[in-house]
């Protein structure tokens, strides 16, 4: 990436304060998700942790630059995700898929 | 260039060189990458060696439960006290060296002399670059795994003795064993498991970063391949295990029940911890590690194989882009077969079927890579040099080692298996005589270039053939002490369930099975012999042995060989430039049978 | 002799070298976190029923908290962008509020641990159960600032069964088992302080190479700011991971 004029740099600086604001946000949305008057609480889960990925995913695409990187980056980080998801999903299933669960 | 690199070793020119930074930052804290892959390299032989010595004795306890161990017993009653007294190893004693026996190999000695020594030493000038990407970073890897072997030696001699539930430190047993060899153990592994995140990172960004101009992935050597594909296993698949490390560490430090369940009872009284905890989830997060880490173990062995093959035969490997997919193949699969080492745990049906396809699937590649490398070898004008001896040993002895794994894949058989010698024979035939055949075949052939002297070939072929006899010796009838039902970790060497003890009741152990006992540690006696030369040979030959008569003795095509030897700090002497694949062997329309990567075209 | 690419990204990757060293080390850590996350998930839903705390921990302060965090994670990008923009005085003033920032996250947490380590359950020879914040503790006598309770479970959700505030004084002959909300309490205290505790000594990594390159490491402005801002940058991917996993381990801890 090429230097930043001043000018972009105030520029860029509203920008991080905008995300800012929607993370901010989203943290209150999670907070706010948690106190849901919902009787099932799997639902409440649900919810607080729709919110968690959302906020994540604000920090990852734009304080991260995911939004605008590059292949061998994405590469590394796809391949990270399925066994992420490997690890967690299988040991789970495996523990529900116990005979005596 | 060709010429230039071809007509003389550059012995005088080069050897001043390192001399610059004194003895201090050349031999000890040196970030030459090529320094510290020595460095593993004999640190890691040296453990090799000192796991092998445990084992020695462990197999005498076997053979001859109670009686003294002879020559060593006496100075082990001096050292160790009453877990030896009389030179008699008594059961803890027999734990702390079996667990100690398969860490140190697996975590001390053969991943550091793999992905330590060779992917250190050879990654960098295969790919033409000068140095690993983070020089400081690689020599704090190698730092970081010495202490941590030196944190486990240590734990021999604490009170209560090294760790004592097996490599796997299953809890509940790890944590409630009432000494600190599995704090140290625990804390040792940290240290290794960091060691190894940073030396992965180094090579993947190597690799990706540093190839020379021309180098397209297509071109890089198998072997570079088969580094990076271990390099992300050990990535991606050591943190898993760091976690369970730190967890239960917290367990054993902290009173934390991450992995004791409710009601545990230790000694017949109810232990005192909250409970709540899972003893499965050590072993899916041990497994999740651990299953990837013997793919870890035998993917740079491969590469190792195919260099050594493809040079030997003077022809092009029989399918590169198979291999290399088949690498890929393998270590994306070995990240989800690993609880096919828990059928045993009561695990249901479906999540059975889903490890039993799965670890099915993976024998596929690997079957692919054996295949290749086998037709590699049709139609070749073989030179039977002590490397490619080992590389062809390595091949039947690989697929031995494989075939005996697929059926401990299923879980129908493997619960006749589990926990028996057959899963002992089974993995030693694919780590010993198979990793450690392409270890011995990778260090006869680049000490040339490494010193600039041959080992010896005639005392290698002694080593060869002894090493070759004595593994299948040892190892052949374990498969059948296996199937018999005997099982493993067992101090008396299972003679509490044989003929010998219960008389007249039926599924016990006969006599024979017993005595095959006898047998191994005859054999085991002979590997060390056969041994002895290599040692004498490889210390020998780094003075005394043969000059190379040019920088590129084999005539071989990858770069390494084409620069001076050995390799000056910085590697090249000016920056090199790849024009073709890594095996141009027996190219028709060339004067010479061999077409070094970096020769321009015509 | 130089080794390439650590300052220009290489052509092909469009990558500079540390870049892809700390997305490889970052993949890692996901992966550590993986394996912690996964635990957490598989002792939760094999947790028998009423065996889960729920609200054990202040809301508010970890809400504070997050956003203390996501603000650092906002002022290391601008330290970033200042030396895109040559503004090297705006970098230092940024980089330290990072620092500073970083602080309070971590005196919050020490506030909140030691919370957590002063409240105790006492369990007395004839059965009841007392629980609540250390008074004072001699050889004779403990003193609670709580309340006696039914049943373990009834402290499993403060919410529904409100803590009461008296003054308990027990004797120590009375007293069959003494122990505090650390690690060893449960399994919800044992992953709260591993899990933030890991968390923490993250933490504690970032603010190291924070004023590593906000003291003596900023030399290097002088001599090569590009390389200088490259270092910046990394230091911030490995910022907003930690952030990230704090953005995690908020809700799962905290909110549900
Ligand atoms: C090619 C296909 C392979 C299959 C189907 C296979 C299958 C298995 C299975 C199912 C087990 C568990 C047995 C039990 O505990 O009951 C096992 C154990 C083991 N395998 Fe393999 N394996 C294969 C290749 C390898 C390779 C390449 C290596 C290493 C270089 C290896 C090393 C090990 C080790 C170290 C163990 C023992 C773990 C322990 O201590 O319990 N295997 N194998
Ligand atoms: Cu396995």
């Amino acid at each position: 990436m090429s230097d930043l004029k001043p000018e972009a740099f105030a520029d860029y600086a509203r920008r991080c304060w905008l995300v800012f604001g929607a993370v901010a946000c989203t943290t209150f949305l999670m907070v706010g998700a948690s106190y849901a008057p919902i009787g099932n609480r799997t639902v409440v889960i649900g919810l607080v942790l729709a919110a968690a990925v959302v906020n994540a995913g604000l920090v990852g695409a734009f304080l991260m630059h995911l939004l605008s990187e590059r292949k061998t980056i994405y590469t590394v980080l796809a391949f990270t995700a399925v066994f992420f998801v490997g690890l967690m999903g299988l040991s789970i299933w495996a523990q529900f898929d116990h005979p005596k669960f | 260039m060709q010429a230039e690199t071809q007509s003389a070793p550059h012995h005088t020119a080069h050897q001043a060189h390192p001399d610059d930074l004194g003895f201090w930052r050349t031999y000890v804290f040196s970030i030459d990458h090529k320094v510290i892959g020595v460095q593993y390299a004999i640190t890691a032989l040296t453990f090799l060696l000192f796991g092998f010595f445990l084992m020695l004795m462990m197999r005498w306890q076997i053979a001859r439960p109670g009686e003294p161990i002879p020559i060593v017993g006496s100075l082990l009653a001096a050292v160790l006290g009453d877990v030896a007294a009389n030179g008699v190893m008594s059961p803890d004693l027999y734990n702390s060296f079996g667990a100690m026996h398969g860490t140190i190999m697996v975590f001390l000695a053969i991943v550091p002399l793999a992905v330590g020594a060779f992917g250190n030493y050879l990654v960098p000038i295969q790919i033409g670059a000068n140095d690993m990407a983070f020089p400081k970073l690689n020599m704090m890897s190698y730092q970081l795994y010495f202490l941590g072997g030196v944190i486990m030696l240590t734990s021999f001699f604490i009170p209560g003795g090294a760790a004592q539930a097996g490599w796997t430190s299953y809890s509940p047993l790890a944590t409630s064993i009432p000494t600190d060899g599995q704090t140290f153990w625990l804390i040792g592994m940290v240290f290794l498991i960091t060691s190894s995140l940073l030396g992965s990172v180094n090579i993947i960004t190597t690799i990706i970063q540093l190839r020379a101009p021309g180098l397209t992935w297509m071109r890089l050597p198998f072997h570079v391949w088969a580094q990076f594909t271990a390099s992300f296993l050990l990535l991606l698949a050591f943190p898993p295990l760091e976690t369970a490390g730190i967890l239960q560490l917290m367990d054993k430090l902290a009173g934390t029940s991450f992995f004791l369940p409710t009601g545990l009872a230790i000694g017949g009284k109810l232990a005192d911890v909250s409970g709540g905890g899972s003893p499965l989830l050590w072993q899916h997060l041990f497994w999740f590690l651990a299953h990837p880490e013997v793919y870890v173990l035998i993917l740079p062995a491969m590469g190792i194989i195919a260099e050594v093959i493809a040079c030997n035969t003077r022809k092009p490997l029989w399918g590169y882009r198979s291999l290399v997919y088949s690498a890929l193949m393998i270590g994306f699969i070995s990240f989800l077969v690993w609880a096919h080492h828990m059928y045993l745990t009561g695990m249901g049906t479906k999540i059975a079927t889903f490890f039993q396809t799965t670890t099915m699937i993976i024998s596929i590649p690997s079957v692919i890579i054996l295949t290749c490398l086998l037709i590699s070898l049709w139609g070749g004008s073989i030179r039977f040099n002590t490397p490619m001896l080992f590389a062809l040993a390595f091949l039947p002895m690989f697929g031995i080692g494989g075939l005996t794994g697929l059926p401990l894949g299923f879980s129908a058989s493997d619960i006749h298996l589990h926990d028996t010698y057959y899963v002992i024979g089974h993995f030693h035939y694919v780590v010993a005589p198979g990793t450690i055949f392409a270890l011995f075949a990778g260090i006869y052939f680049w000490f040339p270039k490494i010193t600039g002297r041959h080992m010896s070939e005639y005392w290698g072929r002694v080593h060869f053939w002894g090493s070759l006899l004595f593994m299948n010796l040892i190892f052949m009838p374990m498969f059948i002490q296996g199937m018999a039902g005997m099982l493993r970790r067992m101090s008396d060497g299972a003679v509490q369930y044989s003929e010998l003890r219960v008389e007249g009741v039926t599924g016990t152990l006969s006599s024979t099975i017993i005595g095959l006992n006898q047998f191994i540690l005859w054999a085991a006696a002979g590997l060390l012999l056969a041994q002895i030369p290599f040692i004498i040979n490889f210390f020998w030959s780094i003075r005394h042995g043969q000059k190379v008569a040019s920088d590129n003795p084999w005539e071989a095509t990858t770069l390494e060989w084409q620069t001076p030897t050995p390799p000056p700090h910085g590697n090249f002497l000016r920056p090199p430039q790849v024009y073709r694949g890594p095996y141009e062997y027996s190219v028709p329309g060339y004067p010479k049978d061999f077409v070094p990567q970096d020769q321009p075209p015509g | 002799m130089d080794i390439p690419y650590t300052v220009q990204p290489r052509p092909d990757t469009g990558v500079y070298n540390a870049k892809v060293g700390m997305w490889l080390f970052l993949a890692s850590e996901v992966m550590l976190f993986g394996g912690l996350f996964s635990a957490y998930i598989l002792l939760r839903v094999s947790a028998p029923p009423d065996t889960w705390p729920q609200g054990w921990l202040s809301v508010p302060l970890g809400t504070l908290n997050t956003l203390i965090l996501a603000l650092s994670a906002i002022t290391t990008l601008m330290a970033w962008a200042a030396c895109k923009a040559r503004m090297f005085d705006r970098y230092k003033v940024y980089q330290g509020v990072t620092l500073l920032l970083a602080l309070v996250f971590l005196s919050i947490k020490a506030y909140e641990y030691r919370d957590k380590l002063t409240h105790y359950t006492v369990t007395l020879k004839d059965g009841r159960i007392a629980d609540g914040h250390l008074v004072s503790r001699d050889d004779t006598t403990v003193v609670l600032d709580g309340q006696f309770v039914e049943s373990r479970a009834h402290l499993m959700n403060p919410k529904r069964h409100p803590a009461k505030h008296e003054e308990i004084r027990i004797s120590m002959d009375e007293v069959k088992r003494l122990q505090n909300y650390g690690p060893a309490y449960n399994t919800f205290t044992a992953l709260y302080f591993t899990m933030s505790g890991l968390h923490a000594l993250h933490i504690l990594g970032g603010m190291l190479v924070f004023a590593y390159l906000w003291g003596p490491g900023s030399r290097m402005w002088k001599t090569d700011p590009a390389r200088f801002t490259n270092r910046v940058e990394i230091a911030g991917l490995f910022w907003h991971f930690v952030d990230l996993v704090w953005i995690f381990l908020f809700p799962v801890l905290y909110l549900t």
